[in-house]
């Protein structure tokens, strides 16, 4: 295999139908269809209709991304595919897309975790990754934070939301304020219009959450705090400063995600957090991220937003560097795994 | 295609409309359709796993090169929905590798072609309810529909129909009021033969579109509950 491989990654966890070509840590290609337009009126990502627009969207999002990096099928090293975590009837057509793919073109195949992936992308942005690291995972299904010795191997989970993901959360708020689904950009835009003047819960901070919530995230009582603060407004019969609820839910948040990833960081005496996931291209994640970790001394890494989000090169990055450390590709028969753990990182 | 210099043709054949993960390799000539092998497993849960294996498996054992391929030919349901796309998804990555045309199979049609007489074909559309289409002689009488098995019983004593075959006349053959015959499962031969017209004159490739025949199951957000009770 060479030093630099040239790996197509497929990516349908959620709503996006993503398709990358890297070459070792070159970004070739980035095409994607994303059925969100579609879930906006339900407020949420509704499974079926994900699956049924992956299966549309795959055969033209694989040619447009062999078109943007001017290579073909012939020239690819290895196929990667998400193999989980996620929704299941997306997951599986992508995993059986791509062992079409690789079967068809006689390339081998990489069943590949999708927090790993989020984790890898940063190498397309930055070059290879400082281990160990911390990495902040943060989006509409998954708040996690990882410790990663060996990317090739596997991470070790610190901590995790115990109940609503960040990017629900941000989701969540937005509906209750009258704004459309996805959350995270509509909340990201008034809160720059607005002030941070409301103090808003903070979850699992608490000294007595110390010793067994360290790590872990909580973001449903902040969601229900919000919808308190908003009721009482409209009982009252007094405008609802929108742009201030947005500006304070989003510091809550921010926060909170800052605060223990540099808790994290410190524990264990690792200077490098990379940041990962939709939630990560919010603005105030990424500058008070930033702003707090210089005051310690630590590296923050944060991929550009369109990165951030789910899409097929951070699966073609995970699959190029498990090429280029000489990992055994996958078996055909692998399934794809809504709960892959994050100790799996290729199947 | 390579019909100048080749008696026959590599039909590559697969239908997952049913907890029949169905894999075969064909070979299409002027004057027939000749299985040479194929892989079939039920298990509703494991499309996604087992069919690409099961693909694998079929060049191994025959020996034969997926460049050899000519054609695909895939059963697009009506089928449950994962299953289905494993399917489908499957044969148009493989197209698109290969540069091969795809061709759509009603996957009722294939377990009703070897029949005779009137027959209701019908499958496991889950929910209590069957995938279903009469047939005459091998030839759909009906477009495919989807029904509670209750709610279609009138309709077969009407018509007089007392025979089926599929696994959903199978499972609900006491309320449909049907003697059930095989194929449970439709047949990779009989798979190849609705294609091997299209392979022979080189029809253009089609898009592979899923008879799902239901809507996702979505509602819209009512108004939020309020907290403050």
């Amino acid at each position: 295999m060479p030093e630099e491989p040239l790996v197509l990654g497929i990516e349908t966890s959620c709503d996006e139908t993503g398709v990358g070509i890297v070459r070792g840590h070159t970004l070739l290609a980035d095409a994607l269809a994303s059925s969100v337009d579609e879930h906006a009126r339900f407020g949420g990502v509704v499974p079926e209709v994900a699956s049924r627009a992956h299966l549309e969207a795959m055969v033209p999002t694989i040619r447009r991304a062999l078109s943007d990096a001017g290579v073909t099928l012939h020239d690819v090293d290895a196929i990667a595919v998400t193999a989980g975590p996620g929704l299941a009837g997306a997951l599986l057509v992508g995993v059986a897309g791509a062992k079409g793919l690789a079967l068809a073109a006689e390339k081998p195949i990489y069943g590949v975790n999708h927090l790993a992936a989020h984790v890898a992308v940063d190498t397309l942005e930055h070059g290879p990754i400082t281990e160990p690291a911390i990495a902040l995972l943060v989006s509409g299904g998954h708040s996690s934070l990882l410790r990663v010795d060996d990317l090739t191997k596997g991470v070790e989970p610190m901590g995790a939301t115990i109940d609503d993901a960040a990017g629900e959360a941000f989701d969540k708020v937005a509906r209750l304020l009258g704004m459309p689904f996805p959350g995270g950009p509509v909340i990201d835009r008034a809160a720059r219009e607005g002030v941070a003047t409301i103090g808003f819960p903070r979850g699992l901070t608490a000294t007595r959450d110390f010793a067994e919530h360290r790590f872990n995230f909580s973001f449903s009582g902040l969601k229900t705090a919000v919808a308190r603060w908003v009721e009482s407004r409209e009982a009252a019969g007094e405008p609802l400063p929108i742009n201030d609820v947005a500006a304070s839910f989003q510091e809550a948040v921010c926060d909170v995600l800052t605060m223990k990833a540099l808790d994290a960081c410190r524990y264990t005496g690792i200077n490098t957090l990379i940041i990962g996931g939709g939630v990560a291209a919010n603005s105030r994640l990424r500058a008070m991220a930033e702003e707090r970790a210089a005051k310690h001394g630590i590296t923050v890494r944060v991929p550009r937003p369109k990165l951030c989000t789910d899409n097929g090169a951070m699966v073609a990055a995970l699959g190029s560097h498990l090429v280029a450390a000489g990992a055994p590709p996958s078996r055909m028969d692998f399934p794809a795994d809504s709960a892959l753990g994050v100790g799996t990182i290729a199947v | 295609m390579r019909w100048f210099r080749l008696k026959h043709v590599l039909l590559l054949v697969l239908d997952t409309a049913t907890p029949a993960i169905t894999a075969g390799l064909a070979e299409v000539s002027v004057d027939g359709e000749h299985l040479l092998a194929e892989r079939v497993t039920i298990n509703a849960r494991a499309h996604g796993e087992l069919l690409a294996a099961q693909i694998q498996d079929l060049f191994a054992s025959t020996g034969k090169s997926v460049t050899g391929l000519s054609a695909i030919a895939a059963g697009v349901g009506p089928g449950p929905y994962t299953g289905l796309r494993a399917g489908l998804v499957t044969a148009a990555t493989f197209s698109l590798a290969l540069d091969i045309p795809t061709y759509g199979v009603g996957t009722l049609d294939a377990l009703g072609a070897a029949t005779s007489g009137d027959v209701l074909v019908a499958t496991d559309a889950r929910r209590r309810e069957v995938y279903w289409g009469l047939y005459r002689d091998g030839s759909p009488r009906t477009p495919a529909g989807v029904e509670k098995p209750a709610d279609l019983a009138p309709l077969l004593v009407a018509e007089g129909i007392a025979a089926g075959v599929g696994e959903g006349a199978q499972r609900y053959a006491d309320v449909l009021g049907v003697s059930v015959s095989d194929p449970l499962y439709p047949p990779a031969l009989q798979l190849a033969r609705l294609a091997a017209d299209r392979v022979r004159r080189q029809a253009p490739s089609e898009q592979l579109t899923p008879l799902y025949l239901r809507k996702p199951d979505a509602v819209e957000p009512s108004t939020r509950k309020p907290v403050l009770t």
